[in-house]
């Protein structure tokens, strides 16, 4: 049964403010009244809390607490946009009347009637900062923190971090969206420093998803964790250089998504799109991968980091094919940009929190299983990079040019995997980089949910994944020249 | 509808409002029980405009509350935070406060700073100059920045848009040691984003001015021209082979550069042994004529600050004289692990200046001779506790101390010690707009990897 999170959102951002339907309609209204296309409100309360752990004991931790509401008044192209941090009606409407300056001439947007239609659930609303007693936070910070000592005597740091955030929104829209969600989201994290006769070496690991804390002990998951950052940074202290030119790299599955969400997701976002900066503006309906690759975006994965039940303009997230068989299909969109390309929303308008304007986002962002077996791949490489784990990566939307940084990689010599090397940047053009997929791994992972993506300053969760890829030439940013 | 668009950003609480917010934060902290406890609230009023082709395409106002507090039950500590100002938000997000502390284990280096560390005097650094601008104005200003790119070169096809932002701010913090303090600040800023294209393809650029008073901005049109300029000088980018070359880093790059060593020094990275630069106060980290100062009292700059985020009081120093390392970048709590003083930098350094060179950027170019001259960097591929550097980067090939063609999609690659001590020279071409100013800096040799 589909749990009704309109009537949570209405119950936590509404009833304690005192506000009804009718005080949205008036706050709408004041915002059409100026001659604007339309316009939204915007009700979010959010709760975050962190606990971190040095030294094997938890000797930090903290509690945020952030409610408001943001009003937006869009007229063809133009934005107006003001927030309160009150939920209470005269700085809603005074939210409105600066919101609504932007309008002098336009559209005559009218009021349509509330629709919230019924909605299937994506995960569960809980409360996920009150699903473990405080004692029992402490203890799974104390038992990760023992779980990577245990690994062995080199390690010599071990920082553990907890985070739980529940967000509730609720949209209001003058085209008559009418939607509420309650988002939880959890997060942990391990990093190690290891140490070898004066050398240091740091490895990092964890993971989260919408869900309570009880995630984190089915399946051992937490300590797996722990074991994963020490066995990372102990690889890396036994890393030489990375070589440095252009080779065919393997990529292994999971987290080195974050080659599609850099290279190819950004630019396929529907704002880059509409004002022709993308490298990829104009071109659907174009081949720019092997025809080995699908692509989609996807919002709807269960209880996944990225994934959203509507997203925060109050629209069904979904599963948006990004690229078919090496063929541009789609963008992602967000209300304002569909309206202006004439297309649909993707369910991909989110923004930051309710001091932001939503933009369109990745949510999550992966490349479809093909037929190879890894080993395979691997074997099929004479000399090259096999990268498989990553930190960050950042892209030029305009020139297409991206990057990303491997933090755990090896040499390929002779179709082995010989000795591992340095964490080294990737760099690359996303339009090409994909026609440059050889070969697609039958293994599809999505990452172990730590992904959090920027733009124009706005953080958002996000999560990637990909099976093992073979890329025929790709630019790595050693010292070995 | 001009009456609506006349809305400017929202003035500023008075100071005694906070201070009052503050002192019913502390005593709130000591009715729950709390031994010791220090808060901070602010206030942020915001207005930005951003026009893209003409028009506009984004008017927001901004007006942010915060109120944070942290409380000790002897040495252990808890905190919290909230948008919230009325008694029972106040209440509230002290009893979050005190339950995180129930179960936190007591930390002997847990506290506020010490007493006699705390600012006595809080001088008038300038930094308060706030700028009445109207929706209508603002906009007017973006319109002319972006203009004056748009109308540079034929090449100039499209842009991101030229932007208008004023914010001013307040922040109060105070502690049960008796020290309440705050002051008002502005910073208004001007940039431009735009896209210059040919038959090689497109490439942006964007440009910015910012500062505490208006008057010090470079006016739009100046914006706008740099910001096209260097779009356009971006056309036609080409690779290069993969080789080790010397590189020089303009200054807003530089600027970096100095970030990651002082990111290296700072007390966090030092005592949980994750920093390349550990136990080396007193040893050439740079060669001799590289000294770095920290000026946190230097008016109207963007870093000025009277006292730190505990409420100690900042101070003149060098960081590093002739190239040797002398001091590092605590708080009371690393400091204290690691058996030092406080310095005065929890919340960051303030105000560091690299002192000049002799030579200007044509200068460091011929001085460069043959190699890299880079003006862009991608991504985040610095590892700070082995000092590892790689990451992808865009600028222009240099011959003979002549700008060749510019250059994109290559990495550039080093050892952050050895690039420290392998810098040739600083240039005098300082770019003062944040927090570390500094000029180009020649690097003697890094690994390219292109072709």
């Amino acid at each position: 049964m589909a749990t009704d999170t309109l009537a949570l959102a209405r119950q936590q951002l509404l009833i304690p403010a005192g506000l009804g339907e009718g005080d949205l309609h008036r706050a709408l209204s004041c915002l059409l009244g100026h001659a604007v296309d339309g316009g939204d409100l915007y009700f979010q309360l959010h709760r975050a809390e962190s606990w971190s752990l040095e030294d094997g004991q938890v000797k930090s931790a903290s509690h945020a607490g952030r409610q408001g509401v943001g009003v937006r008044a869009v007229s063809g192209e133009k934005t107006g946009f003001a927030y309160s941090d009150e939920i209470v009606l005269p700085a809603l409407l005074e939210a409105a009347a600066a919101a609504r300056a932007i309008a002098r001439h336009g559209g005559d947007g009218q009021l349509q009637v509330w629709q919230s239609t019924r909605r299937p659930v994506r995960y569960e609303p809980v409360d996920p900062l009150e699903t473990l007693s405080a004692e029992a936070k402490v203890r799974l910070l104390e038992t990760v923190d023992a779980e990577a000592r245990r690994q062995g005597p080199r390690v010599s740091q071990v920082m553990v971090s907890l985070a739980a955030t529940q967000d509730t929104i609720l949209v209001a829209g003058s085209d008559g969206t009418l939607a509420g969600d309650v988002r939880p989201l959890v997060r942990l994290n391990v990093t190690v420093i290891v140490e070898r006769c004066g050398r240091r070496e740091q490895g990092s690991s964890g993971g989260g998803g919408r869900v309570g804390y009880g995630w984190f002990l089915d399946e051992d998951r937490a300590l797996g964790y722990a074991r994963e950052a020490v066995r990372l940074a102990l690889v890396n202290l036994e890393a030489t250089a990375a070589p440095a030119g252009t080779m065919t790299v393997v990529l292994g599955p999971g987290w080195p998504g974050i080659l599609l969400h850099e290279a190819i997701g950004h630019g396929l976002e529907g704002d880059f799109n509409r004002k022709g900066t993308s490298a990829f503006s104009g071109r659907i309906g174009e081949r720019v991968a092997s025809p080995l690759c699908t692509v989609v975006d996807d919002g709807t994965l269960a209880s996944r980091r990225g994934s959203l039940n509507v997203d925060d303009e109050g629209t069904l997230t979904q599963c948006t094919t990004l690229i078919e068989r090496g063929v541009l299909m789609g963008y992602l969109q967000d209300k304002l940009n569909a309206r202006l390309m004439k297309t649909a929303p993707t369910g991909n308008g989110r923004r930051e929190s309710y001091a932001h304007l939503p933009l369109p986002r990745m949510t999550n962002t992966y490349l479809l299983p093909g037929e190879h077996d890894p080993a395979e791949i691997i074997a099929s490489v004479e000399r090259g990079l096999y990268a498989v784990n990553f930190g960050g990566g950042q892209v030029d939307i305009t020139s297409g040019k991206f990057v990303f940084s491997a933090s755990e990689a090896y040499l390929i010599e002779n179709g082995r995997v010989t000795r591992p090397v340095k964490g080294a940047t990737l760099i690359g053009n996303g339009p090409d980089v994909l026609t440059q997929v050889s070969m697609v791994g039958n293994d599809l992972q999505l990452d172990a949910g730590v992904g959090t993506c920027g733009k124009d300053g706005q953080s958002v969760p996000v999560g990637v994944g990909q099976p093992t890829l073979r890329i025929e030439a790709l630019t790595v940013g050693g010292t070995q020249a | 509808m001009s009456e609506a668009i006349a809305h400017t950003a929202a003035p500023l609480p008075a100071r005694e409002c906070l201070e009052t917010l503050v002192a019913d934060i502390l005593a709130e902290a000591r009715a729950q029980g709390a031994a010791a406890a220090e808060a901070a609230v602010s206030f942020g009023s915001a207005l930005s405009v951003t026009v893209r082709l003409g028009e506009v395409e984004t008017l927001e106002h901004h007006r942010q509350r915060g109120l944070a507090v942290t409380i000790y039950f002897g040495q252990s500590r808890g905190s919290a935070s909230t948008a919230d100002w009325r008694p029972e938000a106040i209440r509230d997000t002290v009893r979050n406060a005190c339950a995180i502390a129930r179960h936190t284990a007591a930390d002997p280096c847990a506290g506020l700073a010490d007493p006699e560390q705390l600012a006595r005097e809080i001088p008038d650094l300038d930094l308060y100059h706030p700028w009445p601008l109207s929706a209508e104005e603002g906009i007017e200003l973006a319109r002319e920045c972006e203009a004056a790119a748009l109308t540079l070169d034929p090449r100039i096809r499209n842009s991101k848009g030229g932007s208008v932002a004023t914010h001013a701010g307040l922040a109060v913090y105070g502690n049960s040691h008796g020290f309440c303090g705050g002051y008002p600040t502005t910073r208004h800023s001007v940039s431009c984003s735009v896209i210059a294209q040919d038959e090689s393809g497109m490439q942006r650029n964007h440009w910015y001015t910012a500062a505490r008073d208006r008057n010090d901005l470079e006016t739009p049109a100046v914006v706008g021209q740099k910001a096209a300029r260097r779009a356009l000088r971006r056309l036609g980018s080409r690779r290069l082979g993969t080789q080790q070359v010397p590189v020089l880093f303009a200054p807003e790059l530089a600027r970096g550069l100095i970030g990651h060593f002082v990111a290296a020094i700072r007390g966090g990275s030092l005592y949980r042994k994750a920093s390349f630069l550990l136990n080396r106060l007193g040893t050439p980290v740079f060669p001799t004529f590289v000294t770095i100062r920290e000026r946190p009292h230097l008016r109207k700059a963007l870093s000025s600050a009277p006292f730190d985020s505990e409420g100690v009081a900042t101070a003149d120093r060098d960081l590093v004289d002739s190239g040797v390392l002398q001091g590092y970048v605590l708080d009371s709590y690393s400091a204290r692990r690691l058996g030092m003083e406080t310095t005065g930098n929890a919340g960051g350094t303030h105000n560091l200046i690299v002192e000049p060179g002799p030579l200007g950027h044509e200068e460091l170019l011929r001085q460069l001779d043959t190699g890299l001259w880079v003006t862009e960097l991608l991504g985040h591929g610095v590892n700070l506790v082995t000092g590892d550097y790689s990451r992808g980067a865009s600028g222009f090939w240099v011959e003979n101390g002549e700008i060749q063609f510019p250059v994109h999609e290559i990495t550039i690659a080093g050892h952050l010690a050895a690039m420290f001590q392998g810098i040739a020279a600083v240039g005098n071409d300082v770019d003062a707009r944040g927090g570390i100013r500094c000029g180009s800096l020649l690097l003697e040799r890094m690994t390219v990897a292109g072709e």
